[in-house]
């Protein structure tokens, strides 16, 4: 007999008020989840309805020109100023990312001072993007410590948020570490600082590379720490030292334009901007599926 | 792996075992320099808030309480009273809560509790995937699709709800704080719904199945076991889409009109304290700078006290478990001595 029907004779069934709340409520549930799924569909939809016709080969090698008729130019320097600035926000959140989660774990543990470099690290996942832009204007900006406005000085305001994303992700991965294999390379002889450079961080490896890429990727698509960093360039530069043109800056200008072909050159930039984001986010979590280490 | 390193050599009084001084200093320079890291978080957040208290000086002194509670932001005749912005920001905040939170948390109940379990995955990844796409793009999205597609709506529900307050009567502007409130509700619900998730994920399925025993449909296993249990977790993950939404920037100026004025209603345009700062810095001067980094305090301020109340509620419900920490927001547990 399945176990679903129930004998008659023996238990009542369940009223029809009951059943009828049943059905409403997870209907509800779902129709809540199917609410949830539209916005996500529509901007890849129009997403890709408005920008993939940008897409050509003259979109991504040409500039910004700043021409009132004709074509408005492309988003090379955009697209490479992005890479840039969030390749050097990268090398310099990572290693002080993983150096603080290793702290935490190694060293900190459950002691007062980690707990309260969690605390911080908590809050700064809190700190809205804006004030990391508003905090590496003053420090660096006002002070003109090598010029104003630079793209270096962007990227460290995107280090800063994507720092406490390191730590966390890092932290939960490091900790999923055995002891037991820190303890045999412990009892083996090996001092600290090599069981950490050799048998943690390797067998950690997979995990920490999913926690940067996630980072990487919400650096990539923040606009409002750019704003007063790397102020507004559409030029192609190399030079870290000056503005710099990046994606998000140059869709929020574009937005505004009065001109349609501008507008167009932000529907292309996001498309583009939101394939970027995707292919990371996508990599993140194929190298999570490869590392579940318990 | 190579133990050389460990057996040095026996000289000197040292035991065959120890290591030399020179071999022990690697050591030390780790642990001290990742001390040093992790120390220079704290000192980088209290010494941002210090730089940030001495650029709004200013600002604060001239205005004083009136800063915060005064309704006059006039950029032409420098003064700068910020309750419009205030105010702006927290009915935006206010309307994402209202609309995001039931979404969130019925998206959560439907993947863990519901929905089969082969769909679980996916459908997790896809409302996850809400929280990857950048401000700017909601933005743009909400200027050249929203606005303009949402305008009749809003238009019919406020002549025909016109004797609601607050809500019905007046014009109708196509940036206004009901877009940015959807927008915001729209990117507050990818981390409402994932510690709503993980919360769920985590009441023991004996209070399930037992209420399920007692002859309980699904629904009301949801509303007893459930929802009892995962409270302070969906409260806590709640306060934190707060604090998301208090802070959001980018897509909150494109599509909150920009006037620093009260609202009269929903569908009037205003603006934020986010906002404020993004449009008006790159052309401040003088007093106005002062002031724009007032806002910045005060936003600061706001999302730190929502974010602190926000953790203890994460944490309440955390408490005996081991966070997971998929999102990055759990508190992770305290490692024990090995």
């Amino acid at each position: 007999m399945s176990v679903y029907v129930r004998p008659p004779e023996v238990l009542p069934g369940i009223s029809r008020r009951r059943r009828y709340t049943d059905w409403v409520m997870c209907g509800l549930l779902g129709l809540a989840t199917l609410i949830a799924l539209i916005p996500l569909g529509l901007i890849l939809y129009f997403l890709v309805k408005r920008g993939a016709g940008q897409w050509s080969g003259k979109f991504f090698t040409t500039d910004p020109n700043g021409n009132f008729l004709g074509y408005p130019g492309g988003i090379r320097s955009a697209l490479l100023g992005s890479l840039e600035i969030v390749g050097l926000s990268t090398v310099v959140a990572l290693p002080v990312g993983i150096g603080v989660a290793l702290y935490l774990v190694e060293y900190g543990k459950a002691s007062r001072f980690a707990g309260l470099v969690r605390y911080f690290i908590d809050v700064m996942t809190g700190v809205p993007s804006i004030l990391f832009g508003l905090f590496i204007y003053i420090v660096l900006v006002l002070s003109h410590i090598g010029g104003t406005f630079a793209a270096w000085k962007g990227a460290v305001a995107l280090a800063l948020l994507m720092l406490p994303i390191v730590v966390r992700s890092s932290e939960v991965v490091l900790l999923l570490v055995p002891d037991s294999l820190r303890e045999a390379a412990l009892a083996l002889g090996a001092p600290r600082w090599r069981v950490v450079f050799r048998v943690v961080l390797p067998t950690a490896g997979p995990g920490l590379v999913t926690g940067s890429l996630l980072a990487i990727a919400r650096g990539m698509g923040e606009t409002a720490p750019l704003l007063f960093t790397i102020a507004t360039a559409t030029g192609l530069t190399a030079s870290l030292g000056q503005p710099m043109n990046s994606l998000p800056t140059q869709i929020f200008q574009d937005i505004t334009s009065p001109r349609n072909a501008v507008v167009d050159r932000a529907w292309g930039a996001a498309l583009t901007l939101v394939v970027l984001v995707l292919i990371f986010n996508i990599v993140a979590r194929l190298a999570a599926r490869r590392s579940r280490m318990t | 792996m190579e133990a050389g390193a460990a057996t040095a050599t026996p000289s000197g009084g040292r035991s065959f075992l120890e290591r030399s001084p020179v071999g022990r200093l690697p050591d030390r320079v780790l642990k001290w320099g990742l001390t040093f890291l992790a120390s220079l978080i704290l000192v980088l957040i209290v010494y941002f808030f210090i730089r940030l208290i001495g650029q709004s000086q200013d600002a604060l002194s001239r205005f004083g309480l009136s800063f915060v509670f005064g309704n006059d932001w006039d950029v032409s005749r420098n003064i700068y009273h910020g309750a419009p912005l205030l105010i702006g920001t927290l009915i935006t905040s206010g309307i994402a809560l209202l609309i995001g939170v039931p979404v969130a948390v019925a998206t959560a109940l439907f993947i863990s509790e519901i929905c089969p379990r082969r769909l679980r995955t996916p459908l997790g990844v896809v409302v996850d995937l809400l929280a990857a796409v950048p401000s700017v793009v909601y933005g743009l999205w909400g200027v050249f699709v929203l606005i303009p597609k949402l305008l009749p709506a809003e238009k019919w529900f406020a002549s025909t709800f016109s004797f609601i307050p607050f809500i019905g009567g007046g014009t109708v502007t196509g940036p206004n704080y009901f877009i940015a409130g959807l927008i915001l509700a729209i990117m507050i619900l990818p981390i409402v719904s994932a510690i709503s998730r993980e919360v769920i994920a985590s009441v023991p399925s004996e209070h399930k199945e037992a209420a399920l025993a007692l002859g309980a449909t699904r629904w009301e296993m949801i509303r007893m076991a459930v929802l009892p249990y995962a409270r302070p977790g969906i409260t806590g993950g709640a306060m934190l889409g707060l604090g998301r939404a208090l802070g959001e920037t980018i897509a909150v100026v494109l599509v909150i009109g920009n006037a620093p004025v009260i609202g009269q209603h929903l569908f009037n345009q205003g603006y934020s304290l986010a906002a404020v700062i993004a449009n008006e810095f790159g052309e401040a001067q003088g007093i106005h700078v002062s002031a724009l980094f007032a806002a910045g305090l005060v936003l600061f301020v706001l999302t730190l006290i929502v974010n602190v109340i926000a953790r203890g509620f994460v944490a309440r419900g955390d408490r005996g478990r081991r966070g997971t920490g998929a999102t990055g927001v759990t508190i992770a547990p305290a490692v024990t001595e090995p």
